[in-house]
């Protein structure tokens, strides 16, 4: 394994740092907040349309890049450290990559439309992405639980009804396109996965909820009695719960990756205006109280890099080796290390958040100044795809039930140092 | 045949000399040694630095005219992770082979090479570092250790240098001595090479708190450093001397993580056998160790893939290799303490005959050391910040 960046992965990282530079300042990102619901459509229309990121790990066959997590994880960096109010997380992250896990050719239709930037789209799950807490290897797929799946499906003449509600669907009032999981009613344990294309649908409500995070938008969406055509199905009983599972994960570490770019920006925000401001005739930044909290944000945010990195590699080298086939599952090693980086990621956002309005001082505290933007970013995500609780409690589970039978059989050489230490306290004793 | 392949060769070979040699009279080496456990067995584990000679295994990264083998990064680090992997024995020669003689191919004369380098290929010289002094800790530039020229133009070394690893398994120390009287802080040094066996050297060891003594004390009274064991010009010392800490990036760490995991494995096992593997505290801090390996070993890699690419060396100022220190040495004292919640009770008892709860004592214990030696944790985070982030140095007093 290789970490090093490619030239090509390095100028997507610094292209797309430049664009959102210019294009997602924190004016921009208070303009869309506070005027447009979260969404800076011009951005979009730029992103997307125009620049074609959206088509960058679409599979080539599809119309896109068919490029990896790597350069996705470079991407998203970049994204969260500009607070980019566009739905890229939703229409990439979630749907283009449940829809690239959908042999059906209507989900080939609606990559290529995602690819050249004319659809956005989501996944109808909970924000909180289905993560088994109390028994991972009970479920069909490590990690995913399907009881998260709330929506049921009725089969009728003309094709399928669906109802159901979820709380929290991310960007779930302006996508063009939305997925939905939902059992098939009347045959146990099938889930299949819908498309909703949401411009013509009677029995669709979808209600923007007011967030702390004002910077991604969420929706609770219902579905009373909604009528699909049957080629609405995009794929059904493990297909299904496969590409959810895997959409989930592939969440996960993007969203870890948008999460190292926020804690990054909390970090460079408070080394500037550690720079300017004087108290007692030196710049603050020549304390040592506060060149220790700066470096420690750099401990945790380098921490952070790594194990997004090592994540996203390890991903792609298990889909290189799988030929990028829908049916293998993903080996638990890779689960086990978006585990690791979402959850250190998590931490790390609220830290260098908490530190930076911290090391601001006062104007920390207010509303002008952006931690505040990156405070409550941090916080939300940490709950989004993937808790600090739940990424653990899979690796607990991973690292301390499956070790019971290889115990047995471990050296333990014992330290010298420290058994003569324990001779002479013995010598002692007696 | 593509790189790939002579790479998993390479890892083949390496894994198949260690279960070859690994054994009989050095079978009790395995896992045995390095920090923490250097007074396991030092007569034997010299034998062993001889036995790698003669396979081949040392100078890996040297250049073929120094007696090298010129690997790349890349193979190198296959060589430490089945070493480590074998259970291969802390290593005597580490410092000679890691420090010095990098620093003697960079800054040395050609008859320094040629005395030097052979001894430590083959495994026959054994090396140990002067640099800290009792005044010169984390401020190493407070060097009072000085060096005077003789008649005959030979240096005579007064001073003392403190937490020498291995001086009383070693034949020569590198030392930093203060050859211009009247200069202060890094101006002013040499870089001296010494026989440690000579009347005016005494060394005498340092009993640590886990009850072990690995560090010493090594006292000069007029002791002779020859003319032509000056390694660059006097007054280059503190150059040479940071040349040789660059030297001290990358390469082994992955096979100390290595021993990290064991260690981890061993916390598992001990909560298994404590009946608190259940326990959700435990087991989210199990976890969370286990996490930190994982950024342990990516960082790793992202250290070595800077190193590889970058010739000019500025990739050991990359930010992941500022963090390394610093994250290794407190998770593992994190370790020690979590090992320790683990034990319970037990934690407080001490019997030689259960191994496992033994080296996790030797862990809480000697893990303390790891967040204070080469860099406290207080100085890693001025480095960061000065170096890493570009915030302004810390002026320096006056007393």
């Amino acid at each position: 394994m290789n970490l090093a960046l490619s030239e090509e992965q390095t100028m997507i990282r610094d292209s797309a740092a430049d664009v959102l530079a210019e294009r997602s300042a924190s004016a921009a990102v208070r303009q869309a907040i506070e005027h447009t619901a979260g969404r800076d459509e011009a951005l979009w229309h730029t992103l997307a349309g125009e620049l074609g990121w959206c088509a960058l790990t679409v599979p080539e066959a599809a119309g896109g890049a068919g490029l990896g997590a790597m350069e996705l994880v470079l991407l998203m960096e970049q994204m969260g450290r500009r607070l980019a109010c566009v739905p890229y997380f939703s229409t990439v992250c979630l749907a283009a990559t449940a829809l690239a896990q959908c042999e059906s050719a209507a989900a080939r239709v609606w990559l290529s439309r995602i690819a050249g930037g004319e659809v956005s789209a989501t996944l109808a799950l909970d924000a909180a992405g289905g993560f088994d807490t109390r028994n991972a290897s009970a479920c069909a797929v490590p990690g995913f639980d399907a009881r998260s799946v709330t929506v049921y499906a009725e089969e009728t003449a003309y094709g399928y009804r669906l109802s159901g509600a979820l709380a929290q669907v991310i960007d779930g009032a302006s996508a063009d396109l939305v997925l939905v999981p939902a059992w098939i009613a009347n045959e146990s344990q099938t889930i299949a996965l819908f498309e909703l294309n949401c411009a013509d649908l009677a029995g669709l409500s979808r209600t923007p909820l007011t967030t702390l995070d004002a910077t991604r938008p969420l929706a609770r969406i219902e579905l009373s009695a909604v009528d699909v055509p049957r080629d609405a199905l995009l794929a059904c009983g493990g297909d299904a719960q496969r590409a959810v599972a895997r959409t989930v994960w592939f969440a996960a570490l993007a969203l870890a990756a948008e999460q190292l770019g926020g804690a990054q920006q909390c970090l460079d925000l408070t080394l500037a205006y550690a720079a300017e401001r004087v108290q007692f005739g030196r710049a603050i930044a020549s304390f040592q109280a506060i060149k220790h909290r700066c470096a420690q944000m750099m401990v945790e945010i380098e921490a952070t890099r790594s194990a997004v990195l090592g994540a996203a590699q390890a991903w792609d080298q298990a889909r290189d080796e799988a030929g990028n086939q829908a049916a293998v599952s993903l080996p638990p090693s890779v689960l086990t290390d978006i585990a690791a980086a979402k959850a250190t990621a998590n931490d790390a956002f609220r830290f260098c958040a908490q530190e930076a309005i911290q090391l601001h001082g006062g104007v920390g505290f207010t509303w002008e100044y952006d931690p505040q933007l990156y405070f409550k970013r941090a916080q939300a995500c940490s709950a989004q795809f993937g808790t600090t609780a739940q990424m653990l409690s899979f690796i607990a589970e991973h690292v301390i039930d499956r070790s019971e039978a290889s115990a047995v059989t471990r050296p333990v050489p014992l330290a010298h140092a420290h058994a003569d230490h324990v001779q002479a306290v013995l010598a002692g004793v007696l | 045949m593509n790189s790939e392949t002579q790479q998993q060769r390479l890892r083949a070979e390496v894994a198949g000399w260690m279960s070859t040699h690994l054994r009989g009279e050095f079978a009790c080496l395995q896992y045995r040694g390095g920090p923490g456990d250097e007074e396991a067995y030092p007569a034997l584990r010299k034998q062993w630095e001889r036995e790698l000679a003669s396979g081949g295994w040392t100078g890996l990264g040297w250049p073929k005219e120094q007696g090298g083998r010129a690997m790349s990064v890349a193979e190198q680090v296959i060589f430490h992770e089945e070493y480590a992997r074998a259970g291969g024995p802390g290593r005597m020669g580490h410092i000679g082979e890691g420090l010095l003689g990098p620093t003697l191919i960079a800054c040395g004369t050609d008859d320094q090479r040629r005395r030097f380098l052979p001894g430590i290929l083959n495994g026959t010289q054994f090396w140990c570092q002067g640099y800290s002094e009792p005044g010169a800790g984390s401020d190493l530039a407070n060097v009072r250790t000085r060096a005077v020229r003789d008649g005959s133009g030979n240096w005579r070394v007064h001073g003392q240098k403190v937490w020498t690893s291995l001086a009383h398994d070693s034949d020569w120390i590198f030392v930093i001595a203060r050859t211009d009287a009247e200069s202060r802080g890094n101006r002013g040094l040499s870089f001296l090479l010494m026989p440690l066996d000579q009347p005016g050297i005494e060394i005498r060891p340092i009993k640590q708190l886990n009850g072990g003594a690995e560090f010493n004390e090594v006292f000069f009274d007029g002791a002779l450093a020859a003319a032509e064991d000056l390694v660059g010009t006097p007054g280059d010392g503190w150059r040479i001397a940071m040349t040789l800490l660059g030297f001290e990036r990358g390469m082994s760490t992955l096979g100390q993580q290595m021993q990290f995991i064991r260690e981890l494995e061993w916390v598992v096992d001990a909560a298994h056998e404590a009946g608190v593997a259940n326990d959700p505290l435990v087991r989210q801090r199990i976890a969370r160790a286990w996490t930190g390996l994982r950024v342990m070993r990516y960082n790793a890699l992202r250290m070595l893939a800077g190193a590889s690419t970058d010739e000019t060396g500025a990739g050991a100022l990359s930010r992941e290799a500022l963090i390394y220190k610093y994250y290794w040495s407190n998770w593992h004292r994190d370790l020690g303490q979590l090992a320790m919640d683990v034990l319970g009770l037990n934690a407080n008892l001490i019997d030689s005959s259960d191994a496992k709860r033994t080296r996790l004592q030797g862990v809480f214990l000697f893990s303390r050391a790891d967040t204070i030696y080469a860099g406290t944790n207080e100085i890693q985070l001025n480095i960061m910040a000065e170096r890493g982030l570009g915030m302004p140095r810390e002026p320096r007093g006056t007393l």
